[in-house]
Parts: C-alpha cells; sequence; structure tokens
C-alpha cells in the first residue's frame, strides 16, 4: 500500500483527468434482447493515476475495459453513453477514428499473453505493427525501436527475442512483450486487464512493478482490472468495486481496505485468507454472481446473497453516496450489515 | 530435420514390404487370369496352358513373389496383358496425362474454394454465406458422374465449346503453341467438372477456421494496436486459418496421380483412375500391383511431405 503523503503528492501533480466515463451502458444481445453487462458505469482517471477495478468473475470488469477501447462486435452489441477521451466520445467514433486511438493513445494488457500474440508471427513483427499503423518511422527505425521497447520491458537478449515466436519464450517474458506492444506508441492510458493471472506469484510481483516503472516514465493512467485484492493493495490508488454490472464502492486505496463499507466490498475483504485467523474455514461469499440473463434491474443487486439482512434495510433504486470525500457507496444496506452469523448491529 | 526426414524415408521400406505381400495375396485371390478373358470355344486349351507356364503363372506362390520382388527391384514392372506394352511406359503415359489434369483441377479448386472459403468465414451467417454453404452442400451431393454427363451434354455436345474426349488434336504438330493449347483446351472441362464438386472440403475447412480464428485472443490484441479490420484479416486471420489446408496438401500433392475413374471414363480421358479400373476388370496383374504399391507409395510419401511442409508454416511444429 503506498504511504499517505505518496497519495496526496499523487493527487497534487495528477488533477487532470484524462479520462472520463459518464452513464456508460454496455449490453449483449442474448436471443432476441439486450441485456446490460455494464449498467450505468461513471468513473474517471486521472494522469499518472492506477485505478483498479475489482469484483469476481462475470461483473463485467472486462466488460467495461474493452468498452473502453471499442473492441466488441456492433452487430450483437449495444454502447451508449460517454467515454469521453482527449475532447472527443469514444462511444461515438467510427472504426477509423477509433483504430487512431487504439493502440496510440490507449494501450490495451490482455490477461493470457500465451493466446494473446499470435502463434505464426515473430514478436518483433507484433511489436512493428503498432509503430506501422500509428508512426510515421521507416523501417530501419521501427526495427530499432522494437529493439529498445523489448529493452525497456527488461528483456534480457532483444534480438533474439524479437526473431523468435510466442511458444518459445516463458509466460513472464510474454507478458512483458505485450507490454511492450501496449506501450509501444506512448499511450496516455494503459487498461491491464487481469495482466497478473496467468502468471505464477513472483513473476506477478515483476510485472507489477515493470508496470509502475513504465508509469513513473510516461505518466499514463492505469486501469487495472483484477480480482486479486492483493495486487490491488500493492499498487493501486484508487479502486472501484463492480458488482453485477454496476460500480457498488469507489474508494482511495486506503479507504477501502481500512474502511470499507458496502456489504459486497467488506464480504470480498473478508474471503482473504489469513494467518493469523484461527478458522480453518475459508470465508465465502454465498450464492454467485446472478447472470446477464437472470438480472433484476430493481433493488440491490447484492441483496439476494445477503439474506439474512432484512429486505428493508435494501433501498428500493439504490443509488451512489458519497460518504466521505471521494468515497461513494451504493444502496444504504451497508449501514445495517452483519456478517452471518454475528450479531446485526450498527456500523454507522 | 533432414535426419528424421532420411528415417521417415527408411521406415516406409517395411512399410512397403508388408503392404507388397498383402498386395500379391490379393491378387492371387482374383478369380480367373489375363488369359481366362480370351478363351473362346475355338481356343485349345494346351495353348492357354502353354501360355500360363510362359507367365510363369504356374510356379509355387513364392517363386512368383520372389521373381516380382526382385524384378520390380530392377525396374521391370512387367508388361500389360491388355496394353501389351510394359507397365513402366504404361503408367508413364497414362500418369502424365493424370498430372496435367488434377494439377489444373487442383488449381481450379483453389481458385474456387478459398475466396468462397474466406467469404463464408468472413461474413458469417450473411446471405452470402448461407448460398456459398448451400453451394458447398449441393455440389457435396451431386454424384461425379451425373455433373460430368451434364457437362458433357450441355457444354460439349450441344453448345460444343470443349471437345468430349481424348487428350489433344492429332493434327496439331508435337512442340507448337497450337499443340499445347490443344492439350489445355482438352483438360478444361472435365477440370471444372472436378473443381465445381471437389470444393466441400476446402470451402468448409477455411470457413470454420475462420469463424474460429476470429474469436481468438490474438485477433483482439491485433484490434487493439489500432490495425484496420481489413488488415487484421490478411496479416493475422486469414494467414492462421490455412494452416491446416496445408496441412493437407502433401496429401494433394502426392495425390495428384490418383486420377478419377469417372472424370477420365466420361471425358475419354486416358488416365491413371481408369487404367486401374480397366486393369482390374482385365485381371491385368502387373498394371495392378504396381499401380497399388505406387500409390502406397505416395500415401507414405504424402503424409511426410505434410509433416514437413506443416513444420515450414507452423512455427510450433518442427520436425526433431
Amino acid at each position: 500500500m503506498k504511504t499517505s503523503e505518496e497519495v496526496l503528492a499523487n493527487n497534487l501533480k495528477s488533477s487532470n483527468e484524462i479520462l472520463k466515463i459518464n452513464h456508460l451502458r454496455t449490453s449483449f444481445r442474448i436471443k432476441d434482447s439486450y441485456y446490460d453487462a455494464v449498467d450505468d458505469v461513471s468513473l474517471s482517471l486521472k494522469e499518472n493515476e492506477v485505478l483498479a477495478i475489482v469484483g469476481e468473475s462475470g461483473c463485467g470488469k472486462s466488460t467495461l475495459a474493452t468498452s473502453i477501447v471499442g473492441l466488441h462486435n456492433p452487430l450483437n452489441t449495444k454502447v451508449t453513453g460517454e467515454i469521453l477521451y482527449n475532447g472527443s466520445n469514444i462511444v461515438k467514433l467510427k472504426e477509423d477514428d477509433l483504430n487512431k486511438i487504439r493502440g496510440n493513445d490507449i494501450g490495451f494488457i490482455f490477461q493470457d499473453p500465451l493466446s494473446a500474440l499470435n502463434p505464426l508471427m515473430r514478436i518483433g513483427d507484433q511489436i512493428e505493427e503498432s509503430l506501422f499503423f500509428h508512426t510515421k518511422l521507416d523501417e530501419q527505425q521501427r526495427k530499432k525501436r522494437v529493439l529498445e521497447l523489448l529493452d525497456q520491458v527488461g528483456i534480457i537478449n532483444p534480438k533474439r527475442v524479437a526473431r523468435q515466436f510466442s511458444h518459445q519464450l516463458s509466460g513472464g517474458m510474454r507478458q512483458r512483450v505485450m507490454i511492450a506492444i501496449a506501450i509501444a506508441c506512448k499511450p496516455k492510458i494503459m487498461i491491464a486487464d487481469e495482466p497478473t493471472t496467468a502468471l505464477d506469484v513472483t513473476i506477478q510481483a515483476q510485472i507489477l512493478d515493470l508496470l509502475l516503472d513504465l508509469q513513473a516514465e510516461t505518466n499514463a493512467g492505469i486501469i487495472l482490472i483484477t480480482h486479486d485484492l492483493g495486487v490491488v493493495a500493492e499498487v493501486a490508488d484508487r479502486v472501484a468495486v463492480m458488482y453485477a454490472g454496476q460500480i457498488i464502492e469507489i474508494a482511495s486505496v486506503q479507504e477501502l481496505f481500512n474502511n470499507p463499507k458496502h456489504p459486497y466490498t467488506r464480504s470480498l475483504l473478508n474471503s482473504i485468507p489469513q494467518v493469523e485467523r484461527e478458522s480453518e474455514k475459508l470465508e465465502v461469499i454465498q450464492g454467485i454472481v446472478p447472470t446477464l440473463t437472470k438480472l433484476s434491474k430493481h433493488g440491490c443487486r447484492f441483496s439476494p446473497r445477503i439474506p439474512w439482512i432484512d429486505e428493508s434495510k435494501h433501498e428500493k433504486e439504490p443509488q451512489l453516496h458519497e460518504i466521505s470525500p471521494g468515497h461513494f457507496v451504493r444502496c444504504t444496506c451497508w449501514k445495517n450489515f452483519h456478517f452471518d452469523g454475528e450479531k446485526g448491529g450498527s456500523h454507522l | 530435420m533432414w535426419k528424421t526426414i532420411a528415417r521417415r524415408f527408411l521406415i516406409m521400406i517395411p512399410q512397403l514390404f508388408v503392404l507388397s505381400i498383402f498386395i500379391f495375396i490379393l491378387a492371387q485371390f482374383m478369380p480367373g487370369d489375363p488369359f481366362s478373358g480370351l478363351i473362346t470355344p475355338q481356343t485349345d486349351p494346351n495353348r492357354i496352358e502353354e501360355l500360363r507356364e510362359l507367365a510363369g503363372l504356374n510356379d509355387p506362390v513364392y517363386v512368383q513373389y520372389w521373381n516380382w520382388i526382385v524384378n520390380m527391384f530392377q525396374g521391370d514392372f512387367g508388361d500389360s496383358y491388355t496394353f501389351k506394352v510394359s507397365v513402366a511406359s504404361l503408367i508413364g503415359d497414362r500418369g502424365l496425362n493424370t498430372l496435367w489434369l488434377s494439377l489444373l483441377s487442383v488449381f481450379l479448386v483453389y481458385l474456387i474454394a478459398i475466396p468462397l472459403g474466406v467469404i463464408a468465414g468472413r461474413y458469417q451467417n450473411s446471405l452470402k454465406d448461407k448460398t456459398i454453404v448451400l453451394y458447398s452442400f449441393i455440389s457435396y451431393a451431386i454424384p461425379t458422374f451425373v455433373l460430368g454427363l451434364i457437362f458433357v451434354y450441355v457444354f460439349g455436345y450441344k453448345l460444343q465449346w470443349f471437345p468430349t474426349s481424348g487428350t489433344k488434336d492429332v493434327e496439331e504438330k508435337a512442340g507448337t503453341l497450337g499443340y499445347y493449347w490443344s492439350i489445355i483446351y482438352h483438360l478444361l472441362l472435365p477440370a471444372i467438372t472436378y473443381a465445381v464438386l471437389g470444393t466441400t472440403a476446402i470451402i468448409q475447412y477455411l470457413r470454420s477456421e475462420i469463424i474460429d480464428a476470429q474469436l481468438q485472443d490474438y485477433v483482439k490484441t491485433a484490434r487493439s494496436k489500432g490495425i484496420p479490420m481489413k488488415k487484421v484479416y490478411s496479416r493475422h486471420i486469414f494467414r492462421n486459418s490455412l494452416l491446416p489446408i496445408a496441412a493437407f496438401l502433401g496429401f494433394t500433392i502426392t495425390g495428384l496421380l490418383g486420377g478419377s475413374f469417372f472424370i477420365e471414363t466420361i471425358f475419354g480421358y486416358p488416365g491413371m483412375g481408369k487404367l486401374f479400373i480397366d486393369s482390374i476388370m482385365a485381371r491385368d496383374y502387373s498394371v495392378i500391383t504396381t499401380l497399388i504399391m505406387l500409390y502406397g507409395f505416395l500415401t507414405l510419401l504424402g503424409s511426410l511431405l505434410s509433416d514437413i511442409i506443416l513444420s515450414i508454416v507452423d512455427p510450433r511444429i518442427r520436425i526433431e
């Protein structure tokens, strides 16, 4: 966790927002109706900030991330709302204009670098592609830049690796290559969709350090999608918790870990295994994330998973409330929440 | 890699040996012999017996087998009883005819199938796609001889656009431009017939590979780099989708000598397919056994060739 001075300094030097998302709604067509995978999400990202988005699988995190660069198939996806970047609304942009932003202003890092790299194309060529479409460098300059990039992401022998194929590299190396692709055109925003999930723990730390080092050089804003709260604690400045397509709590990382409010956030934190805890049982959250088609559009979406909390404690149409500066919580149920088996009581 | 290829060739020897025993035994089981078809009420049975003795058909089986193998190694495949020429020169002539026909056919198949497969895959579920899939099913369902006959009747007989039989015009002098054109001219109709019917597998393979490749993560990566969709298709999707077809290319190449009995019969084209069936009908042992040995060898070679081609186009596969 960063110290409060660091956060303060961060906030001071990077008060300028580079990305603003307003009321974003991404719906998928399933049979003949549309279902909202991302439901009215508003967020902002500042320069030099790491914004973590957490939640269980199926909460809409990745959909949110891919919506930002418009990667969905327009035939079965509807995106509404605003994604403001550099004065334009990405949602409304044509494919050609989007392509000028993708890879150039926004770099994307995917979860599994083995499947995210083309198995038949040399590593160097895959990095060079972004340079070819976004810069005016000639071939020689591009080749040189590819080697620089590989060096920058900590690859020992750039010349050799540039000629290799993805299956010849280790998992950590592959993810470094993915990062090199993402940063090739010095993007202002990096979106990392579970960048460390497919890697083992020691490599995870290296990759996260690399991301932060690169951020220090470029001042890019990073959106980090993850379900690993350990990673969040380590690198994030702010955290948005998503549940069933909505943001249910958003706060600075200290605030969220020290003073979590929403029952879902508290349950997530409670489910982290802890050495000190005596109980040998792993704490889990009852039930599962509702599937898109079975999602109730009214009431608190988390209420089915905390049935011991009376229905009257939830808001009818839960809204985000700012309970302290920068700390938003959806619904009012948090005021009366207690874990199952614990005594009920106010957490006010 | 060269070591492996050499080893694969060595392994072929016992495989071919086993094949030769099977062929020999099966040939022995065939009822009748090359002379039984020649018998008329006037034939002297002693004469037939004489011929059988001369042909070595009265020798013990193992002696016949041994002679066959030894001769084959010396490049002597015997003479054809029906055509009265050496099997080697017979297969040489027919093989060349078939090779030209197959080359043109396979070329036309790829020419038709690759664009159609690509369009069907890229515009999945569109009207174009549905039309192409319908075509591929219909062409798969039509028997070769039906379409062959229709083509001969319509384009050969009614419209008189194409010759209906033979391999070349006898009036053209060998070596002249007109001579080569007449060879190609005679190939066109049978090749088109073959191509129209032979595209199904490639269309369906390519279509499903492209549909599959579109959903791969590396395509998402490519799009996230800001590469225009057209380039994503040409640089990432198409190439990766062609792999299974490349994997089959070895068999396609060695299969060029196989020939098609129906096409060659309907278009009166003297090729390997027709030779094979005719030889079986005539109990022409030496031709049959040689052809089966040849096809066996080509199949083994095709599988090796496919492995080599795949190792060239797919960096993940290396022949160790």
